[in-house]
């Protein structure tokens, strides 16, 4: 009985590294800058993601990377003319911080524009209207936005559409990053409403 | 047998409040089900539409796009997301729908855009559009808004009930 079920524990532990490995390589992960070309800096851990970086809140402030020392945040990018899972990552994070109570205030959360060219200061004060008050909505010149998805490692790039519109290609997902600035991984908005705040409390306990 | 009963009861008071939500169109062959969005924050300058078409015919049809006094333009849209990143395309050659398909518009997939719309679209209210098919031509609906994040009941099964529920 015993020596089965050191072979059952050992056979879903060799799933689980398998599947965590396949995970990583199969691009879900963020931090990969260019779909399915893994870097090794990616590879050997959080040093990739994270850096510096420097925008312009809806409400007028600047933020750095600096004010951020020692704050937990999560990141991130979207712009408002896509109907669907920009509004919707907003709407669901609202959600999110109102159910985390008190934890929520270690947290900033933040929403940076990869459409600074028609997503203005105006338009994001009305539209951040909708959601937490306490939910950023960052923009740049176009080289604090490359200069903020850098740091992100994140990808995004304007697609031209015909009659002169164009649209965006946004990296998903909302990094986690921890107190000290390291990535500590992703929110996915179809998991578990329990594994995202489980998530989202343990990125609060980081804080300082 | 209480239980029986409160049970049979409940089933019965969904399957009502769900006919009165509800709204259905038929364009010759083409069986569109419920059209519905989601309320927008103020300045959005765009909105998603979404709804279920079945092709009951024995022809392909197409939807191509539509027009709305909602919105400056009304478009036909592809998302995905691929290796982690959103992608949006029109889709300039509208969507088929093959005989006995059913083609589903729905968040984080295919979508109806509504471009530069006149106002925030509001819980609870409606707006009227024109859907243009390849075959069945305009189509007049009605787009029903749904709270942010929300997504109405799935569009209940027509085959088994009786007469088509009235908007």
């Amino acid at each position: 009985m015993k020596a089965l079920k050191i072979i059952r524990i050992t056979a879903w532990g060799a799933v689980a590294i398998v599947g965590g490995v396949l995970l990583a390589f199969s691009g879900i992960l963020p931090g990969v800058e260019k779909p399915g070309a893994l870097t090794s800096s990616t590879v050997t851990g959080v040093a990739a993601i994270g850096g510096p970086f420097e925008l312009t809140t809806h409400g007028g402030e600047t933020l750095t990377d600096e004010d951020l020392e020692g704050k937990p945040y999560l990141v991130f990018f979207g712009f408002t003319h896509c109907p669907d899972i920009c509004p919707t990552t907003l709407f669901e994070l609202s959600g999110l911080l109102a159910d985390l109570g008190p934890d929520a205030d270690k947290i900033k959360p933040l929403f940076i524009t990869v459409d600074p060219e028609r997503d203005t200061q105006e338009l994001l004060a009305s539209y951040m209207t909708s959601f937490d008050t306490r939910i950023l909505a960052l923009r740049g010149t176009k080289e604090q936005t490359d200069q903020a998805a850098k740091a992100f490692a994140a990808y995004y790039e304007k697609v031209p559409l015909e009659g002169g519109n164009y649209t965006m290609d946004h990296t998903a997902g909302v990094y986690l990053m921890d107190a000290e600035g390291e990535f500590m991984g992703t929110l996915d908005l179809h998991e578990p409403r329990e594994t995202q705040l489980r998530k989202l409390r343990r990125l609060a306990d980081t804080a300082a | 047998m209480k239980l029986v009963k409160t049970l049979a009861l409940g089933l019965v008071l969904s399957a009502a409040t769900q006919g009165v939500l509800a709204h259905d169109y038929e364009a010759g062959p083409l069986a569109i089900d419920h059209p519905w969005a989601r309320a927008t924050p103020p300045g959005a300058p765009v909105a998603g539409g979404y709804l279920t078409i079945t092709n009951t015919g024995t022809e392909p049809d197409r939807l191509l796009g539509g027009s709305s006094d909602a919105a400056e333009a009304v478009e036909i849209h592809e998302s995905t997301i691929t290796d982690g990143v959103a992608r949006m395309r029109p889709a300039e050659d509208g969507i088929a729908i093959a005989p006995g398909e059913t083609l589903r518009l729905e968040p984080g997939a295919a979508h109806i855009m509504f471009v530069d719309p006149a106002k925030p679209l509001k819980d609870g209210e409606r707006f009227p559009a024109t859907l243009t098919f390849e075959k069945a031509g305009d189509v007049a609906v009605e787009f029903a808004i749904v709270p942010m994040g929300a997504t109405p009941e799935a569009p209940q099964n027509h085959e088994g009930h009786g007469a088509p529920v009235s908007q």
